[in-house]
């Protein structure tokens, strides 16, 4: 039965069908591949992109915001300098794997040869009829990297893997990280005004630590859709730290399903939302087992005519005992014509657990700016030290001081442009 | 160098006048305490000087050294070395406070024309800035008075004042919530400042803080007016004696 039948494509929904039958010849993949990518173009033609009617879209309605796939920017993407000294780096460029190292201890595949080989088809099911990043994504997904982290190593340095694109760019990252590894990921999306989806499925075993970067800071005019899907073992721990510093339209989504006892998962988030830009920051998280920890805490500044949204949906299951999960929003608005949507949702179906909520949406506190400028700062000044230190407190509880001091400069550049 | 002349004011937006018809003069190498009753106007007074927006100056006039500071912001009356240790200092998260004393001592060097302090001498103009208060030089790598005990908070104003070496000096309640020990070390800090070309302004509850910051003069503030003003010995009598005969006398 097709609900749809006869509804009007948009531009871009039609810009999107195009798009594939324009590059499906020469995308890798196996017949199961083809059937996953056919299944996904069905599922995009007959649903279209999500509206505000679909609860999980309700502040990012992609039909409406989505006038257009971006043409890109001219000419070819340029890799950039890592962002911490000494890390390995992978790199990804106009959405194919050029290469690099991850270090000892990690076995790179690249995600093209997983496709042609038909042993990555069973990861392109979409997570439900909302799932549209992931659609798009399965449609022209062309390559990404497998890393797979050996039980034990300890990586001594961060793998920094780059998405540079100009032109449009459908990715994957697969990261399996084995027991008791250690190890901090950076996604970093870099480069112009690209239409990007970017999917990155992460398993974190038993008593594994592992911190994933996700930076993006693409240009002024870039689509951006991530989606991140991460499954954290018993006793493991998994730090998800998100920067958004560009883009026109972003939507970062961040599924996590705490499955093993004695686990910890932290999301930190960083929306700079400024000019006309629409960031959003999705998450939805499982509790599945008892005894088991998450904090939530984003940060956002607005400006100009920005939007910024976060919704954060924590479930409890059945049994969940001694789940203890704090969620926290908070916003700085720095202009009369800037939004912040945020939504808070709780199910808890146990008895035995600790949940709470916050969100806050104000102005730079003026009796801080007083305090201040009453030292002899003027006012622009003062006022800045205050919003970077309102996203900073958030970056200082990164434990690599190389990478706090990285992600602090691209706050800082942010903040002289847009603040 | 301070000279106040029937001033009003009010809290901004309302019609509560805290501040009716205020008259007071401080002179270059003075140290002038201000008393008075809770609910006088003290701290709106040095909320006042110091230029905070939350009040609204309805008449008279504030001059220092000769120029109206009336339509100055705050960081401008700071740079022309007006100083405020707050009786509640402001706890910010984030900001440390290391970075926020190089920023301000900058800020303030820039706007006389001055040079940036070269790293190496802020560290060490610092350092000894904070042995000289018994203050942890690791305490200032913290952000700024936050989880700072109440005593530390107070002596880390002191130190603020120290490095910025102010002209007029306003303490507000720098003595609440001190220990004994720790208000000596904080009136040492004070009397290390004091100078011909300097002025302080104690704002105080009770004698306590004068036996170690003596006073040139002190002045009674009743109701948003200066009702007495007399030595150190008019603190002595209030201490002994209460409010109560000086406010009759003044009625």
């Amino acid at each position: 039965m097709n609900i749809h039948a006869g509804r009007m494509q948009t531009a871009a929904e039609t810009a999107l069908t195009e798009l594939y039958v324009a590059k499906m010849g020469a995308l890798p993949g196996n017949p199961d591949v083809a059937a996953a990518r056919d299944l996904a173009v069905d599922a995009l033609k007959t649903l279209g992109l999500p509206t505000r009617r679909i609860e999980s879209w309700h502040y990012t309605d992609l039909r409406l915001l989505l006038r257009a796939i971006p043409a890109g920017s001219e000419g070819q993407s340029e890799l950039v300098k890592a962002l911490v000294k000494g890390a390995s780096v992978l790199t990804l460029e106009e959405g194919n794997a050029t290469g690099g190292n991850a270090g000892a201890g990690v076995t790179v595949t690249r995600i093209a040869a997983k496709l042609e080989d038909g042993s990555f088809a069973k990861a392109l099911v979409a997570r439900g009829t909302d799932d549209a990043i992931g659609q798009i994504n399965t449609a022209l997904v062309s390559d990404g990297y497998h890393l797979d982290i050996a039980d034990g190593t300890e990586a001594t340095s961060p793998i920094e893997v780059q998405f540079a694109a100009d032109q449009d760019s459908h990715t994957r990252l697969a990261i399996k990280a084995g027991k008791g590894a250690k190890a901090t990921i950076i996604e970093r999306h870099t480069g112009g005004d690209a239409f990007v989806s970017a999917v990155t499925h992460l398993t974190v075993d038993d008593g594994a630590e592992i911190t994933l970067i996700v930076d993006q800071e693409r240009g002024p005019s870039a689509v951006h859709l991530g989606q991140l899907n991460a499954w954290v073992g018993k006793d493991a721990k998994l730090i998800v730290f998100v920067m958004n510093s560009g883009g026109k339209l972003v939507r970062q989504e961040v599924h996590v399903a705490v499955k093993g006892e004695g686990s910890d998962f932290k999301l930190r988030g960083i929306n700079l939302v400024g000019g006309d830009a629409h960031i959003d920051v999705t998450m939805t998280l499982t509790h599945e087992v008892p005894n088991t920890t998450s904090t939530e805490v984003i940060r956002n500044v607005v400006t100009g005519r920005g939007h910024g949204v976060f919704q954060g949906q924590i479930k409890v299951f059945p049994g969940a005992q001694k789940t203890d999960a704090k969620m926290a929003c908070n916003t700085l608005l720095l202009s009369d014509e800037g939004e912040f949507s945020t939504k808070p949702e709780l199910e808890i179906f146990a008895d035995d657990v600790q949940c709470g909520h916050g969100a806050t949406v104000r102005e730079v506190e003026p009796q801080h700016l007083f305090y201040l400028m009453a030292r002899g700062i003027p006012e622009a000044v003062a006022r800045g030290l205050l919003v970077k230190a309102f996203v900073a407190e958030i970056i200082e509880e990164l434990e690599d001081e190389a990478l706090v001091e990285a992600l602090e400069e691209r706050l800082q550049d942010w903040l002289e442009a847009n603040a | 160098m301070l000279e106040i002349r029937n001033l009003h004011a009010r809290i901004a937006g309302t019609e509560t006048e805290i501040i009716r018809g205020l008259n007071l003069t401080v002179k270059a190498g003075e140290v002038a305490a201000i008393m008075g009753p809770n609910g006088s106007g003290k701290s709106t007074l040095s909320y006042i000087l110091a230029g905070r927006s939350d009040y609204e100056v309805t008449e008279g006039e504030i001059l220092y050294n000769g120029e109206s500071i009336l339509e100055m912001d705050p960081a401008e009356r700071a740079s022309k070395g007006i100083f405020l240790a707050f009786q509640y200092p402001m706890e910010i998260p984030g900001v440390a406070t290391l970075e926020f004393l190089k920023v301000a001592m900058n800020a303030q060097r820039k706007a006389r024309g001055e040079e940036e302090m070269k790293i190496s001498d802020f560290i060490r103009t610092v350092k000894e800035a904070a042995a000289s208060l018994e203050i942890d030089f690791n305490m200032l790598k913290r952000p700024l008075n936050v989880g700072f005990s109440g005593g530390e908070k107070k002596r880390a104003e002191i130190l603020q004042m120290k490095l910025l070496q102010p002209k007029l000096c306003i303490l507000d309640e720098t003595d609440s919530g001190l220990d004994i020990d720790a208000l000596k070390i904080v009136a040492d800090g004070v009397n290390s400042l004091r100078s011909p070309d300097r002025a302080v302004l104690v704002i105080t509850h009770y004698q306590r803080l004068l036996d170690h910051i003596v006073p040139d003069t002190v002045h009674v503030l009743y109701k948003g007016q200066v009702i007495k003003s007399g030595d150190k010995s008019l603190a002595l009598h209030l201490e002994e004696n209460g409010y109560a005969d000086v406010i009759e006398e003044a009625a």
